[in-house]
């Protein structure tokens, strides 16, 4: 069932090499390079005006590149037009055809490359089947609920069995509660199917849910490309550390830099990391860095925690917010500064007894925060 | 070289489906206008010819022959009556304002409240409103010419009710002309109005009530402005045409409201004056233009953006 | 005072809009009754009779002029609607191209020139082509011809309208699952326009049919439109076989209109219910 590789090649499956592409002088992809695995789901991330839908739209042949290669199984496929590349795409706006009926809207694409009658139904009851909408076969794409119809943009985009499928923003127009089922039923669809993927999105828990990795763009450059673990513990740089989830950034400069530990001094204290800094590998004593700790690895106490020596700092609780699961807590430091902790909420009886203005402890291992140079 | 041969069949197919329409339009509308202009300044052809040629070459030299002597006596001729002309013009010009104002006071109010009608009536309203359009406007006025008649069905109404001892002389006149006219415009003016009217956010009214506006102001300051674009295209559409209207004169006005269209007509084909029939429409085109550009302007502005 | 005031603005757009629809058919009616008059008498209803269908039947003038409007009518829609689709479609796709302006302008441009205007120059425009090779003589082809240039604005108006609306993913869609971009055109875009088409066409098949001054100016001999013969019985006097004729035509319209009306709810309310059982 998986796309079948004429070359056989898995790694790089999919290579774009210094792709760029102007509009009226500004560069909207600018030197993209990526490489892509077979069978794998790629998420593009951004917000919006950042490069990744025209990036996914010439990877579809809808834009030609101004410079740059787009090398799929071996074949470059820069300059060939939509029509001839083995790639199909499911549309953010479904775009099914709205005067043919489910059925013919699947079997659009096997009747363009004549494909026989017996094979074609074969196929189409194929796909119906995946996205289990048998019934629903003879209605119109207005006869059927949003997830209905999205499900049928997939089918209609797998039935060529493409090499690649390119996936716009594939649940943007559902709501939150359809969004995180769909979320796990597409992944296992395309898994099953085995297909190489791209997909675009500017919602980072979409493309942490379902990717196997994602490039963070922004400005038309690719920032960092990773698994979503790596992305959201190992930033490279501030941009992907704030990006993606939350994060405490404390600017500071670097006062101790060796292999296995380091040191920044911000104007709140020193902050001791356990493990070399991040990114740049050689860095000057007394440079710009930045520390970056998620919210969730910093803990929280009234009273004066015992055994923890470094990393400790004091503040006053501003707010707490209560989201069912985990808690908020903006704490407010000398000078003004704030820092936001969330505590998962692991008892339902009310165990702590912090409060607004309440003076408060917070610390974090020295494992926790990233220090970032760029 | 595959690649190459589709390069040219996508920029064919483009100059193909751009080339079509324009060629059509040039051939059957720009050309008939440079062939209006020429004649314009050309003499009463001799024999079958209705028009002499412009470029003169007996002698074995080229000598350009215009007779700008057309475009000098559409201002300074006499006709019947004097500058028959030029009265003309400001017959058509007076009937084409009068009619733009009459079908804007009856029209944007229509269309005001049509836009406001229940959502579910309105599909069955603009039926209505568009249901006459459909059927012949020539048969229409050629009924108001019974309606209005010294005999007709008004005046006899009238009559039987005791308003009036006399029939009312109303076919012929003014009054039957803006009666006729109105009546034909009016959808044009409609349609626009009402199509810019109804897209507009009843919000903003609202707004304007709760910052303490009475409906009355409200509509002044807030439902007119909004709806200027609607206003003008359909004065331009009611009052273009209506400069050139000939139709509605010939059957329902009277000898002192010669319109220009009438004027053009008589000298085409009661005179067989053809050049000066030409010389008329230009200036006819001319007066007509520049309201024409002016809406162009306005309108296809952002077009090449 | 007041009270009167409340009244006026509760009932103003009732009695306004009224008004207004009573002044579009007055004339409608006034064809309606009289076209069944007993006698010639335009003021007077003197009492019921159909005499004046039979005439208007025995009118060979009048009947022969519908089937030559008719045949003209029909070729325009058709010329209109092939023409004004090209025309949309430059307007609403091609965005840069130089001479746009002037494409744009010429397009809309017959909309609002008076009509004797465009019948003169294009009947100059005929009398300069047959004398440079003898063709066309001045008739059925030549009327079409005028009618067309009328027809095509008004068509490219209404499918450009359409076309601007539809959802381009659908064609690109279409390229993406393998089709040339002739082959998007008549499978996808044309079947999502087909309405426009449709109603493009009925509107310059009216127009045509309604047409006099075009018809007038590059009409030839022996060629002579409905409306033409209309026209010249209107300017002599009253003739009641109009009335008849008119009430036909009006039974036509209204009855077309009222079923595509008709029909277009029903279509639409089955759309909408559709939709909504959807979402169950």
């Amino acid at each position: 069932m998986s796309a079948t590789s004429l070359s056989g090649i898995t790694e790089g499956f999919l290579k774009t090499d210094l792709l760029v592409k102007r509009f009226d002088g500004v560069a909207a992809v600018d030197e993209v390079s990526l490489s892509i695995n077979k069978g794998e789901i790629f998420a593009l991330l951004g917000s919006s005006g950042c490069g990744k839908s025209t990036l996914l739209r010439m990877l579809a042949g809808f834009e030609t590149p101004t410079s740059g290669s787009v090398v799929l199984d071996g074949v470059n496929i820069a300059a060939m037009p939509p029509y001839e590349r083995p790639i199909n795409m499911m549309f953010q706006s479904y775009a099914l055809f709205p005067h043919l009926n489910i059925w013919d809207n699947i079997a659009f694409g096997l009747k363009r490359e004549g494909m026989p009658k017996a094979e074609m139904v074969a196929r189409v009851d194929e796909m119906l089947n995946l996205v289990q909408l048998q019934a629903f076969a003879k209605r119109k794409p207005h006869q059927l609920s949003g997830g209905q119809q999205q499900r049928v943009a997939l089918a209609r985009s797998l039935a060529k069995k493409p090499q690649l499928l390119l996936l716009d923003e594939p649940l943007a127009a559902l709501d939150k509660k359809l969004r995180q089922r769909t979320q796990f039923e597409l992944v296992n669809i395309l898994e099953s199917v085995g297909v190489t993927c791209v997909m675009v999105t500017h919602d980072q828990e979409e493309a942490m849910a379902m990717a196997s990795r994602i490039a963070v763009m922004s400005h038309g450059r690719v920032l960092q490309v990773g698994t979503p673990k790596e992305i959201y513990e190992y930033p490279n740089c501030r941009f992907v550390a704030d990006f993606i989830g939350n994060v405490n950034l404390f600017e500071g400069s670097l006062s101790l830099d060796e292999a296995d530990r380091c040191e920044v001094t911000t104007e709140h204290g020193v902050v001791n990391v356990g493990h070399a800094i991040d990114g740049v590998r050689s860095g000057a004593l007394g440079m710009a860095a930045a520390v970056a700790v998620r919210p969730e690895k910093i803990h929280l106490s009234k009273d004066q925690p015992a055994g923890v020596a470094v990393n400790l700092f004091i503040g006053k609780v501003k707010e707490i917010a209560y989201f069912g699961s985990y808690n908020t807590f903006i704490i407010e430091m000398k000078g003004g500064r704030t820092v936001k902790v969330t505590e998962t909420n692991m008892t339902r009886h009310e165990s702590t007894v912090i409060t607004w203005g309440d003076p408060i402890f917070f610390w974090w291992d020295d494992t926790a925060p990233v220090v970032l140079t760029q | 070289m595959s690649r190459l041969f589709k390069h040219l069949q996508n920029k064919l197919g483009r100059r193909f489906v751009i080339g079509v329409p324009y060629v059509w339009l040039l051939v059957f509308f720009v050309l008939p206008f440079l062939i209006l202009l020429r004649i314009s300044v050309t003499d009463m052809g001799s024999g079958i010819d209705p028009f002499a040629p412009l470029l003169d070459t007996s002698g074995g030299s080229w000598r350009l022959v215009l007779k700008l002597q057309n475009y000098l006596s559409v201002f300074t001729d006499a006709g019947p009556g004097n500058t028959i002309y030029v009265d003309a013009y400001k017959t058509s010009l007076k009937y084409a304002l009068l009619t733009t104002l009459f079908c804007l006071v009856v029209g944007y109010p229509f269309a005001y409240f049509l836009a406001r009608a229940k959502a579910s009536i309105r599909p069955a309203l603009l039926m209505l409103v568009m249901l006459p359009f459909w059927t012949s406007f020539l048969l229409r006025v050629y009924a108001w010419k019974g309606i209005l008649a010294d005999q007709g069905v008004l005046n006899n109404l009238l009559l039987w009710l005791g308003i009036i001892n006399q029939p009312l002389v109303m076919l012929y006149t003014d009054v039957s002309m803006l009666v006729g006219m109105t009546y034909v415009y009016l959808p044009f003016m409609i349609l626009p109005l009402y199509a810019n009217l109804v897209k507009m956010d009843v919000r903003l009214l609202e707004a304007a009530h709760d910052l303490g506006a009475s409906a009355w102001k409200a509509f002044w300051l807030v439902t007119v402005p909004l709806s200027k674009s609607g206003i003008v295209a359909g004065c331009m559409l009611v009052f273009i045409p209506a400069v050139g209207e000939f139709v509605i004169p010939s059957l329902l006005g009277g000898a002192e409201n010669i319109m220009i269209g009438r004027v053009v007509w008589d000298e085409m084909f009661s005179s067989n004056n053809w050049p000066r029939a030409a010389s008329v429409s230009v200036v006819m085109i001319v007066v007509i233009l520049l309201p024409l550009a002016w809406y162009y302007r306005r309108t296809s502005g952002h077009l090449d953006r | 005072m007041k009270a009167i005031s409340r009244f006026i603005e509760k009932n103003a757009s009732h009695a306004w809009l009224g008004a207004v629809y009573l002044f579009l058919y007055i004339p409608l009616f006034f064809l309606i009754v009289f076209s069944f008059n007993s006698t010639r008498q335009d003021g007077v209803f003197t009492g019921f009779s159909l005499r004046w269908y039979a005439a208007l039947l025995d009118d060979s003038r009048l009947v022969e002029g519908f089937f030559l409007s008719l045949k003209v009518a029909l070729l325009t829609g058709t010329l209109s609607v092939i023409l004004g689709s090209f025309a949309a479609f430059v307007l609403v796709r091609y965005t840069r191209f130089s001479g746009r302006t002037l494409f744009y302008g010429l397009v809309k441009a017959p909309l609002v020139m008076p009509e004797v205007i465009i019948g003169m120059s294009l009947l100059l425009l005929m009398v300069a082509v047959q004398r440079a090779i003898g063709w066309p003589d001045r008739g059925f082809i030549t009327i079409v011809l005028g009618h067309t240039l009328l027809g095509m604005a008004y068509a490219t108006i209404v499918i450009e309208s359409r076309l601007s609306e539809m959802d381009r993913s659908i064609e690109e869609a279409a390229m993406d699952l393998g089709c040339r971009p002739m082959q998007v055109f008549f499978l996808v875009t044309l079947p999502n326009i087909a309405p426009a088409l449709v109603s493009s066409w009925l509107l310059s098949f009216t127009l045509s049919f309604d047409d006099v001054v075009i018809s007038e100016f590059l009409s030839g001999p022996g060629v002579t439109t409905l409306p033409q013969v209309i026209f010249s019985y209107a300017r002599r006097g009253v003739n009641p076989s109009i009335y008849a004729a008119a009430t036909l035509l009006i039974a036509a319209v209204s009855l077309g209109i009222i079923a595509y009306s008709v029909a277009m709810l029903r279509h639409q309310k089955r759309i909408d219910r559709d939709i909504r059982q959807a979402a169950l």
